[in-house]
């Protein structure tokens, strides 16, 4: 077989069980891919000796008839993942040199599972970005590039390094993590699918903390059955995380009948955008036209409080980031600055994180100290919360009501040229602005790649389920990926 | 139960220069709870371990760790409030106070600020006089105690100790209902008493397991009950806060220092700024630490790595039906069923080793007042003398009965039970035995008691000629006859027969 990297890896999973090829070749495959992309910027750390061990010990399994869907797999995990012995610096400087001791359950689970990871992926620094550009490591590279152009794109953010590489067949999938969209942003920036499930369904134990009560790992994957085999094999309830929900998962890839006949689709208002460009109205209503082909009732919707989710979410999780980063002090792990002659412990602190932390880490730790801070609590973080109570109660009206999935677009634009809107915040943070209702409210979430703008761009939408429905989710997500039939892929010039 | 009711003592006064001031005090006591593992982590919570050697990840604040309940600590909580009782909240929640120190590794505590576990309870305080202040209790909160920084080890270096870092306590706030320095003491010890009953707290307060910070201010005559009756705290004084106090005694000195200080101040015409202090036992007077201004903003917010802790009413119900016998409890039923004072009763019940000894001792003999005479006094004395525990004492509850017994049956005199109860302490053996073996049985024979007198009294001619005088003088032929007879002589029937004999 040729071209091993650019299976799916549902694909991968038969020929290996076939005996048409090896956990081996696949990672081989891989690696030699990653090699030749370092102009992608995906990979901030390569580990091909241990994929190689790995993928040896997956072939082992294979032929022993002991093989999970996922063994023998080569993927990446995003840097956010905490990997035993590997570097694992949420892409910061403040991480330097940190080794952890332990192995993420989620990222634990796919290697229990046989996944063979290949290196640690690039990412916006604590996973606050849109376009992957507060990376301590330089920014990842789109692998699309727009019509003739010679302009580098963003892959998205924060999960950049994850779509490029999926996009780019440097793996056959990756982890990512999604806390206003970070799956699946990059996901549609870059003709891949994200899924972001349901709060709770993912541990977060051993995933350095943005914002805790949104933070949720997901499969980045080239269709929508991959991220269905990869979604179940890091999903399960943990103990040693208190908000993992104890429900059993599903055999999500068994669910993908493509047969949405009677399912209620809701279209919702308040996400059609003044500014919007015509092309994504356009793909938004092909994809409805789409799924009322595939026999779905399309239905119009309303979630009267989406306008106020991007405030929301600026206040809420900077405010949660702003304490979960406080142990990066250079105390016990990571960076510590170097000090001068009679500086105490606020000097160190204060050089430490300096010196540690990217502009935008600064800038949200600055308002989610402001947020919090005695005299604003009420104004900002107490306010915040209760419109996040009516955010999440606008989807519990809509889903009790009948609805079963809500179609909306999953960004409001292709991908951006890297460098146009790092220096502006407010315009990058309106990236988050059709996805971060989904974290805000515990939903599950997945972007599925429908179409090419006309500078031949990939673009996305998204789909949003009831909590823990995430195999009805993925059911629509395969009919809407039928019907869409995308089947581009960028050219090599990397 | 008995109820034991009290007259309510009166507020301690200070003179100052102008007029009389009362004190008005409230307590937060940090009691560790008794667990082997520490409120979210499974590391254990021994003390005296090898530096950094009890701590887990998420104790150590590592990337991605994150917090998980200990029930055990959770029930040690829920059995505090019903021991005090207390409310029990059946939802509570924790919440972060965010701050910076090298041995806070998370950067922030989780504690519980706005849902505590437990709700309004209260304690009884006896003053030993009859007296008794009920103190209410506002809330019961559990949170993650800090590590401990050390920074005399190197002159350029500070070290830190991440062992205590995560072990739970249990913040006990109590109302502003404490009204001088010797109740403030008074009701550490009974709430030291109490956990120490429920066993929810060893009250060790050398090791820092039991510590407290008390809130001190002044008031004119009358302002507290003016506070009492409205809640309004702006008939109270301005209060500073003394932190981390742990000895009774200090804790004394300390409101003692800081109510002078106080009442300096205003009626020198200035106000009292609201601030934290800290004791300084060396120079006994307390020094500001931080003001009102300078405190932390410790940006309280929900934890959101742990969700609301839920609790079943049922679960609470099995809590309060284990619950050992209180102090109060004890305390009465040892005045009703032994007829023991006031005070042998509050003696005896300080401790629940000191209790079930005694009423071991009470049921064996069968003479309860007799036998709170005998731990109270022998007992706790000589263990005192050897600087033991009672759980360590020579002598077993069962030789002291045996002691008691001879001495209610008349076989040994009160003299010579201390003498027997010596060789039991230091030689052991059973008490009946060792006066059968050493003939230290008391002489009740009147026949041969006689005999010593007679002889006594026909050898001292001029002494009977005196004592026929002054009959006060009978007690020397008593000493004789007690000596003649090595003391075995039943001292009742000696005295009758001299003074028989003297008027004859």
């Amino acid at each position: 077989m040729s071209d091993l990297n650019k299976l799916t890896i549902a694909e991968a999973r038969d020929a290996l069980r076939k005996g048409e090829t090896t956990s081996v070749a696949l990672t081989e495959a891989c690696l030699a891919a990653i090699d030749g992309a370092d102009a992608l910027g995906a990979f901030a750390h390569k580990t091909p000796e241990l994929a190689l061990e790995r993928a040896k010990a997956a072939d082992a399994r294979v032929a022993a008839g002991d093989a999970p869907d996922m063994c023998g797999i080569p993927v990446g995990i995003k840097d956010l993942f905490c990997t035993e012995g590997v570097p694992s610096q949420a892409a910061s400087k403040i991480l330097e040199g940190f080794l952890p001791q332990y192995e993420s359950t989620v990222s634990g689970q796919l290697k229990d599972a046989g996944a063979v990871m290949l290196g640690k992926l690039n990412m916006d620094e604590f996973a606050m970005g849109s376009s992957n550009e507060t990376s301590v490591y330089g920014n990842a590279v789109n692998p699309w590039k727009a019509g003739n152009g010679d302009d580098l794109l963003t892959p998205g953010g924060s999960s950049g390094g994850s779509a490029s590489a999926v996009a780019a067949d440097l793996c056959l999938a990756a982890t990512g993590t999604d806390t206003g969209g970070s799956i699946r942003q990059p996901a549609a920036f870059t003709g891949t699918v994200g899924l972001k499930p349901t709060y709770g369904r993912c541990s977060r134990w051993g995933i350095v903390a943005f914002a805790s009560s949104l933070d949720q790992a997901g499969p980045m994957t080239k269709t929508v059955r991959d991220a269905a085999i990869m979604g179940r094999a890091m999903m399960g309830h943990d103990p040693k995380d208190s908000t993992s929900a104890d429900l059993a998962v599903p055999d999500f890839e068994a669910m993908l009948t493509g047969d949405i006949r009677g399912k209620v689709i809701g279209i919702p208002k308040e996400y059609r955008m003044d500014g919007m460009p015509e092309e994504i109205e356009k793909l938004w209503h092909q994809g409805a036209e789409m799924l009322k082909d595939a026999g779905a009732e399309i239905r119009d919707i309303s979630l009267p409080h989406t306008k106020y989710a991007l405030p929301t979410y600026y206040v809420i999780a900077p405010a949660e980031a702003s304490s979960n980063l406080a142990r990066y002090d250079g105390v016990r792990f990571g960076h510590r600055a170097k000090l001068a002659q009679g500086d105490g412990i606020t000097e160190m602190y204060e050089k430490t994180r300096a010196e540690g932390f990217g502009p935008e880490v600064k800038r949200r730790v600055m308002v989610g100290t402001y947020v919090l801070s005695a005299g604003f609590y009420d104004a900002y973080y107490n306010r915040a919360r209760k419109v996040r109570a009516l955010i999440k109660k606008d989807f519990d009206d809509v889903f009790a009501a009948g609805v079963d999935s809500i179609l909306t677009p999953a960004t409001p634009s292709a991908a951006f040229e890297l460098g146009k809107e790092v220096s502006d915040p407010v315009e990058m943070y309106l990236n988050d602005v059709f996805t971060v209702t989904v974290n805000l409210a515990g939903l599950p979430g997945v972007a599925v790649p429908t179409g090419l703008d006309r500078q031949g761009l990939p673009l996305g939408l998204q789909l949003i389920g009831r909590p823990w429905e995430e195999g009805d989710l993925l059911n629509t997500a395969y009919a809407l990926e039928n019907a869409a039939q995308f089947v581009a892929k960028p050219a090599k010039w990397w | 139960m008995l109820d034991l009711t009290y007259e309510t003592p009166k507020p301690k006064t200070i003179a100052g220069a102008k007029q009389d001031w009362e004190l008005v005090i409230g307590m937060e006591v940090h009691a560790q709870v008794s667990s082997n593992a520490k409120l979210f982590s499974g590391a254990s919570t021994r003390f005296g371990a090898e530096p950094n050697s009890n701590v887990a990840f998420v104790d150590a604040g590592m990337p991605g760790m994150l917090p998980v309940i200990n029930e055990y600590c959770v029930a040690q909580a829920v059995r505090t409030g019903l021991g005090l009782k207390a409310e029990i909240h059946l939802t509570s929640a924790f919440d972060r106070k965010n701050y910076f120190y090298p041995d806070l590794p998370q950067g922030y505590q989780i504690s519980q600020l706005y849902h505590p576990i437990v709700g309004e309870g209260e304690v009884l305080v006896e003053m030993g006089d009859g007296t008794a202040r009920l103190v209410r209790i506002e809330r019961i909160h559990l949170e993650q105690d800090a590590g401990k920084s050390i920074h005399d080890m190197d002159p350029a270096m500070s070290f830190v100790d991440l062992n205590r870092t995560g072990v739970a306590l249990m913040e006990i706030v109590s109302r502003p209902d404490i009204r001088g320095p010797e109740e403030a003491a008074a009701y550490v010890t009974k709430l030291r008493q109490i956990l120490r009953y429920l066993g929810t707290c060893d009250g060790n307060m050398q090791n820092g397991n039991l510590r407290a910070d008390v809130n001190v201010s002044i008031c004119t005559p009358g302002a507290y009950e003016k506070y009492r009756e409205t809640g309004d705290f702006s008939h109270l004084g301005t209060r500073c806060e003394i932190k981390n106090m742990n000895s009774m005694r200090f804790i004394q000195a300390a409101i003692e220092y800081e109510a002078r200080r106080q009442i300096k101040i205003v009626e020198g015409g200035g106000e009292v700024t609201q601030e934290t202090r800290l004791y300084d036992p060396d120079k006994n007077e307390t020094r500001s630490m931080r003001s009102k201004e300078e405190a932390h903003d410790y940006r309280y917010f929900p934890d959101p790595d742990l969700l609301p802790l839920e609790i079943e009413q049922a679960w609470v119900d099995d809590i309060a039906a284990s619950l050992p016998e209180l102090p109060d409890q004890k305390k009465a039923r040892f005045i009703a069923d032994f007829g023991l004072s006031d005070y042998d009763a509050s003696v005896l019940t300080a401790d629940t080793a000191d209790a079930a000894y005694f009423e071991a001792v009470a049921g064996a003999a069968g003479d309860g007042k007799l036998a709170a005479n005998w731990v109270i006094n022998e007992l706790f004395g000589r263990l005192k003398k050897d600087d033991l525990d009672i759980t360590a004492s020579p002598v077993s509850p069962a030789q002291l009965a045996g002691i008691i017994r001879l001495i209610k049956s008349d076989a040994i005199s009160g003299k010579i039970a201390k003498d027997l109860f010596e060789i039991v302490f230091t030689e052991g053996g059973d008490p009946e035995q060792i006066v059968e073996e050493r003939g230290m049985k008391q002489v009740t024979d009147t026949g041969a008691i006689e005999a010593a007198v007679d002889e006594i009294i026909a050898a001292n001619p001029a002494q009977v000629a005196k004592a026929k005088e002054n009959p006060k003088l009978a007690g020397w032929f008593v000493g004789q006859v007690m000596k003649a007879t090595g003391g075995k002589a039943n001292p009742k029937a000696v005295n009758e027969l001299v003074a028989k004999k003297l008027a004859e």
